[in-house]
């Protein structure tokens, strides 16, 4: 039985590496190396995401979701990153077709929306302190800023990196390079929105669902 | 393994057009309509109170959840078995089972440290 199986094993040797020669070139496995970094930002909100499951409900005899949350405004901020990935999709397609101009009206409306993004959630959570619901208050919300704050930050940090890439878009055109940039702020925004359904359906729905 | 070898001949002229090469316009639209009915059910659910009922409300809100993230995967982010020869989907997955560990092990463990506290009465202060 030994033999049959080393014998099967020699015929159909099972490869555990990518055999063709795309990575030799620069850049080749930029996407790959990106989609790790991702998954890494994943386990990051995965351990903020376990840290608000645990405390989510300590309210220490401070306000709760329920008090707090504005669901209209949570939809229409929802909205906000949702619009903006559709838009960053359609600068993709103009990007495949060569077209500059579409590429960077497509890539300013996608900013519009991020920056009213984070417009929407500084004036909730600067409400929130105004009430007294700071940071400090409980660790249910120690937990919701930190989660929803370290999200607020890869957004804003995204802002800047598409400013930049606008920039260096005008400058250079769309050369193989930016396009590789551009395709790696493509994930980065779209993995963004993905973990915005972790929070709006975790943090702000079942925070008011009693 | 089939995968890694249609991908050798399919990406060696245009290199650098992973992930984005299979993006079309059809498919960001699908995606778009199919994320917004995904967000404004829940929303509803829980605005309009339908269900009556906060663990069942929590659980569907949940599913929908899931389903939106799958939706999102597919039609925004293209995932799919063959880019990059299927090491992406591998660490996707390698990725899913630690987040399912780290979040299942974490509400689990500190569930059972609170209910297993000694009782306290409302005017004790711990030290």
């Amino acid at each position: 039985m030994t033999t049959a199986t080393a014998t099967a094993q020699q015929a159909d040797t099972p490869v555990f590496h990518v055999t063709d020669d795309e990575h030799e070139h620069s850049g080749g496995s930029t996407m790959l190396g990106f989609w790790m970094y991702l998954m890494s930002d994943c386990l990051v909100f995965a351990v903020l995401f376990a840290t608000y499951g645990v405390l989510g409900r300590s309210y220490a005899a401070g306000p709760s979701g329920a008090d707090l949350f504005d669901l209209k405004l949570v939809a229409v901020n929802t909205a906000m990153l949702l619009f903006s990935s559709i838009t960053y999709g359609f600068a993709m397609l103009a990007m495949e077709k060569g077209r500059q101009a579409a590429v960077q009206g497509w890539l300013i409306v996608t900013g519009l929306f991020g920056l009213a993004f984070i417009g929407i959630e500084l004036y909730e959570f600067h409400h929130m302190i105004l009430e007294g619901a700071t940071p400090m208050r409980s660790a249910f919300l120690s937990s919701f800023f930190t989660l929803v704050g370290t999200h607020g930050l890869h957004v804003s940090f995204g802002l800047i990196w598409l400013t930049v890439l606008m920039v260096q878009v005008s400058q250079r055109g769309l050369i193989e390079a930016n396009r590789r940039r551009l395709m790696c702020l493509s994930m980065f925004w779209h993995f963004l929105d993905v973990i915005w359904i972790g929070v709006f359906t975790f943090v702000y729905l079942m925070g008011v669902l009693k | 393994m089939s995968g890694s070898q249609n991908h050798s001949g399919e990406h060696g002229a245009e290199r650098g057009e992973h992930g984005a090469s299979h993006a079309t316009l059809r498919g960001y639209l699908t995606g778009f309509v199919l994320a917004a009915i995904l967000t404004a059910i829940p929303f509803w659910l829980v605005m309009a109170d339908v269900l009556g009922n906060a663990t069942t409300t929590a659980i569907v809100i949940m599913a929908f959840a899931a389903v939106q993230i799958v939706v999102h995967m597919v039609y925004f982010l293209h995932m799919d078995s063959r880019s990059e020869g299927g090491w992406t989907m591998m660490a996707l997955i390698f990725t899913i089972v630690i987040v399912v560990i780290a979040l299942s092990g974490s509400l689990w463990v500190m569930y059972h440290l609170n209910v297993n506290m000694m009782p306290m009465a409302p005017g004790d202060h711990p030290m």
